[in-house]
């Protein structure tokens, strides 16, 4: 969003779809492993076989009662699990078992931090779902009308789902980005999820409209569906914000719609109206009794709470003296911080590890595209290096070098420091030899300092420093160079 | 003893039909949980029975694979939907039965065809593998001869089944250990408006007003009931049920098993030329009511009404039994109907049901066993209801009239037709 102030308020609503990482599904014993062969994930249960019906999954039900409470939500003591009808081909029973007007967690709140200032953003609701299948269309538009044929794998079928709603108090793509940064980090720390958007086990929808600034009631509301990435979300929004204003500001009227997300032009289309719009006859679901969480139950749940992200990065932050921004990135999610109190266990500063971390770990990690818990570089091996840096053996320079090539080759940042040869030189005699060069090819350089052009002299620390491959400890280098000029 | 089966429960690898075309060849990967049981008592299954398509009639008429008989006259139907195990139990093909009961579909089939029959408290025995029509009212239970064989075969297939969230997580108490010890004392309820009702045949009216005689005379306390709610039982009925069943039968869309239209366009017209060709009418007919039913803007005026009835008729069950142990009344209004007779009039069929549907809508335990032959010579159920759990009371009444009425005549098979 540009600086200038809109005449229009944004209003955002976000509904967040979560797998749970139970082992089995959710209503039968079929395990819930990603990736496997299509359909060898499946029982009677979970493929609608007649007959069949479905049994809960505590544990799932649990995991949806910590993700309320971590929400700040009531856990209702009554609540019912609803049919959704309509048929599709990957929903085994054509219909699907929801949540609807009674679910279990009602009425939380998430705290969000935006660029220092604390929003807070009301969740109407947390419920749980059951997943469908997956359909691949044979044909060439790979839509379901157009296909030749179509192949089902029913592996995802019955996969327990939670959703979380929140009230329409997001006003800008970058809170709705915050917001979801900051739910994912909860459902990570609650280990309820593994939440991999890429894998399809976090995925979101987003309601937005907007309404003239001073005004209360909402304007028409737009609602994006399956936006898999925290970055689509953010995309998707600032192109809808900019489409609906320029339609308001054209005199134009929103229409209530769904609307699909194109991630290769950015932008958003129309999928069905508010005309089109299903009717899913929702009514209790007959096969199952309702869920009665007595206060007992929800205590015993209470009680596995871990401690939630914002604690652990006020925790960390200040019993370790980091900046917020350190001190958010190491405990970003309960991996980092146990990767962060690795290093310290083998002797890092806590302040170096945060740097480390922060910067080139966070580097490697992004361009490896993977996430902490798979980082190649263990955190003894990393110790190790920042270790060797401050005993002078290795400069800054060399040990990042080394720390990237490490990732990469997939061995330890010393064995790249020994291998290359990238230990600091810092023997009097050898970087003499080199300031000696540097000086006779550089002149000029050398008159316009002694001309008292004072700044040529980081130059010419920058020159020597290249010549050794940022070898070199630069404290020697500033004291034999200050020596030669003379000027010391 | 050897076992009829109703085909609306699975076997693992044994074709199964309820009765509709659109399972055309679909054969379970799997048991259900009343097939495992019998099996672990030893209950050799001879076949499996006939019955209305998915379980939705009143006559076996219903049957993509045609009609069952009634054995006391070939002419007339069995009742229904589960007509085919009480013909089979009643020609003496199987000592024993099994059916379903989900609006009166094991007692009107065993009132009009002699036999026993016993409609479980919801949730006794697992509905797991029963090829769901209304998932609230649907109830397995047992046909046999005598009271005590259907105490037994209860015995066989009640008890707790993690694979039914709906089941009873009770232990089954021993039915047949306290048959013997009588009437004496208790309090029966005698249902009025359903004794002496309009459209009950005199001969019903006449053997069940015996059996009351006789249940006196062995030292019952009889008393009169009126349950004013029960009238509104037989509407809510045919609105849950139907909504229900929309629900349950939308599985079939020749997309994973049984019949699939060829060369539709796309999946859409497969749908529908699947179910269009699948389906008979009555089963159509349901699903339209039922859809209807839970569309929005009608949900609260039908399916929620229909649920506050519901309430009420617990409400009155509730009542009844401060003042009475069991309620008593006949089954069925008439005796067995002829075939094609209420074909062509569902509301004339619905009303077969009008006795039998509170206690499914209660999920409540009742019990028809044959209390003698009215003046057409057709046998009359006689209907025993309790609350639920209440099976051991039941069959111990159950058992004290039939030892009072003694041995019933066997149907004259064929004899007439
Ligand atoms: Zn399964």
């Amino acid at each position: 969003m540009g600086p200038i102030v809109s005449a229009y308020e944004t209003v955002i609503g976000l509904e967040v779809h979560v797998e749970l990482a139970t082992r089995s599904k959710m209503f039968c014993d079929s395990p819930t492993t990603f990736g496997a062969e299509p359909n060898t994930q499946t029982c009677p249960v979970c493929l609608g076989e007649p007959g069949s019906l479905p049994v809960p999954n505590k544990r799932a039900i649990e995991y949806l009662m910590l993700i309320g409470l971590a929400l700040d939500c009531r856990i209702a003591p009554h609540s019912l699990f609803h049919r959704k009808n309509y048929f599709y081909p990957d929903m085994p029973k054509n219909y699907q078992i929801s949540q609807y007007d009674l679910p279990l967690c009602v009425e939380g709140h998430l705290d969000v931090d935006v660029d220092g200032v604390e929003r807070r953003i009301g969740i109407t609701r947390a419920h749980m779902e059951e997943d469908t299948g997956k359909s691949l269309h044979v044909g060439t538009t790979g839509r379901i009308a157009e296909a030749k044929y179509s192949l089902i794998d029913y592996n995802r079928a019955g996969i327990p789902l939670v959703e979380v709603v929140s009230e329409p108090d997001v006003r800008s793509p970058l809170e709705a980005q915050r917001y979801l940064t900051e739910l994912r980090a909860i459902l990570q720390t609650l280990g309820v999820s593994d939440v991999r958007m890429e894998e399809g086990s976090m995925r979101c929808d987003a309601n937005v409209s907007l309404r003239a600034r001073g005004t209360e009631a909402l304007g028409t509301k737009v609602e994006i569906k399956n936006l898999n990435s925290i970055r689509s979300v953010s995309r998707a929004l600032t192109y809808e914000i900019d489409r609906q204003q320029k339609a308001l500001d054209g005199g134009d009227a929103i229409v209530q719609e769904t609307r699909h997300f194109d991630e290769n032009t950015g932008k958003t289309h129309s999928l069905r109206s508010k005309e089109e719009a299903f009717d899913y006859r929702y009514f209790p679901e007959p096969d199952l009794v309702p869920i009665e969480a007595g206060d007992g139950w929800v205590a015993e749940v209470r009680a596995q709470m871990p401690e939630l992200p914002r604690a652990r990065r006020a925790r960390i932050a200040s019993e370790h003296d980091l900046t917020p921004e350190q001190g958010a990135f190491v405990a970003a999610s309960p991996s980092s911080v146990q990767y962060f109190e690795a290093l310290l266990a083998s002797g890092a500063a806590a302040r170096d590890a945060a740097v480390w971390m922060a910067g080139e770990l966070a580097r490697a990690l992004n361009e490896a595209g993977e996430s902490i818990e798979s980082a190649r570089v263990p955190a003894a091996d990393l110790a190790a290096l920042i270790a060797a840096v401050k005993e002078g053996t290795v400069t800054l320079s060399s040990a990042k070098k080394a720390f990237q090539d490490a990732y990469t080759a997939g061995k330890t940042p010393l064995q790249i420091v020994d291998e290359r040869g990238l230990q600091q030189v810092s023997d009097d005699d050898a970087i003499a030899t080199v300031v000696d060069e540097v000086l006779a090819s550089n002149q000029a350089e050398v008159a316009r300092f002694r001309a008292g052009e004072e700044k040529v002299f980081k130059f010419l620390v920058g020159q020597v420093i290249k010549a050794t491959k940022g070898q070199a400890s630069p404290q020697v280098v500033d004291r034999v160079l200050r020596a030669r000029l003379g000027d010391s | 003893m050897p076992l009829a089966l109703k085909d609306i429960l699975c076997i693992d690898g044994v074709r199964t039909t309820a009765g509709s075309k659109i399972l055309e060849g679909y054969v379970p990967p799997y048991d259900s949980t009343v097939v495992k049981k019998l099996r672990g008592a030893g209950v050799p299954i001879v076949g499996k029975a006939n019955l209305d398509e998915f379980a939705m009639g009143s006559s076996t008429e219903n049957s993509a694979y045609g009609p069952s008989r009634n054995p006391w006259d070939l002419a007339r139907v069995p009742g229904g939907s589960s007509g085919g195990s009480a013909a089979a139990v009643s020609a003496g093909f199987a000592p024993l039965g099994i059916g379903t009961d989900t609006g009166g579909s094991i007692r009107q089939p065993a009132s009009l065809c002699g036999v026993v029959g016993v409609k479980p408290t919801y949730g006794l025995v697992s509905r797991y593998g029963l090829l769901a029509f209304a998932s609230s009212l649907d109830q397995v239970g047992p046909f046999a001869r005598t009271v005590e064989d259907a105490a037994l075969l209860l015995e066989a297939i009640a008890g707790h089944d993690r694979m039914d969230a709906t089941s009873i997580p009770e232990e089954v108490p021993p039915y047949v250990k306290g048959l013997e010890s009588g009437v004496k004392g208790l309090r029966v309820g005698v249902v009025s408006d359903w004794v002496e009702g309009e459209g009950v045949q005199p001969g019903v009216t006449e053997r069940v007003r015996a059996a009351i005689e006789s249940l006196s005379s062995l030292g019952a306390e009889i008393g009169e009931i009126s349950l004013p709610s029960f009238r509104y039982a037989l509407s809510a009925y045919y609105l849950i049920a139907p909504a229900e069943c929309s629900s349950n039968l939308a599985r079939y869309d020749g997309v994973r098993w049984g019949l699939r239209a060829p060369e539709a366009k796309d999946v859409v017209e497969m749908n529908v030329r699947s179910r269009t060709a699948g389906f008979g009418d009555e089963v159509k007919r349901r699903i339209m009511l039922g859809t209807y039913a839970l569309s929005a803007g009608y949900y609260d005026a039908y399916y929620g009404k229909a649920q506050q009835v519901r309430t009420l008729v617990i409400r009155d069950f509730e009542k009844a039994y401060e003042r009475f142990d069991v309620l008593l009344g006949p089954t069925s209004p008439t005796t067995a109907f002829k075939i094609g007779e209420k074909a062509d009039d569902p509301l004339a069929m619905y009303l077969n049901d009008v006795f039998t549907i509170p206690s499914n809508l209660a999920g409540a335990a009742a019990i028809s066993l044959p209390c003698g032959l009215a003046e057409d010579g057709l046998p009359v159920g006689l209907q025993l209801l309790g609350p639920p759990m209440s099976e051991g009371l039941l069959f111990k009444v159950a058992y004290a009239y039939e030892q009072a009425r003694g041995p019933v005549d066997a149907p004259p098979l064929w004899g007439r037709s």
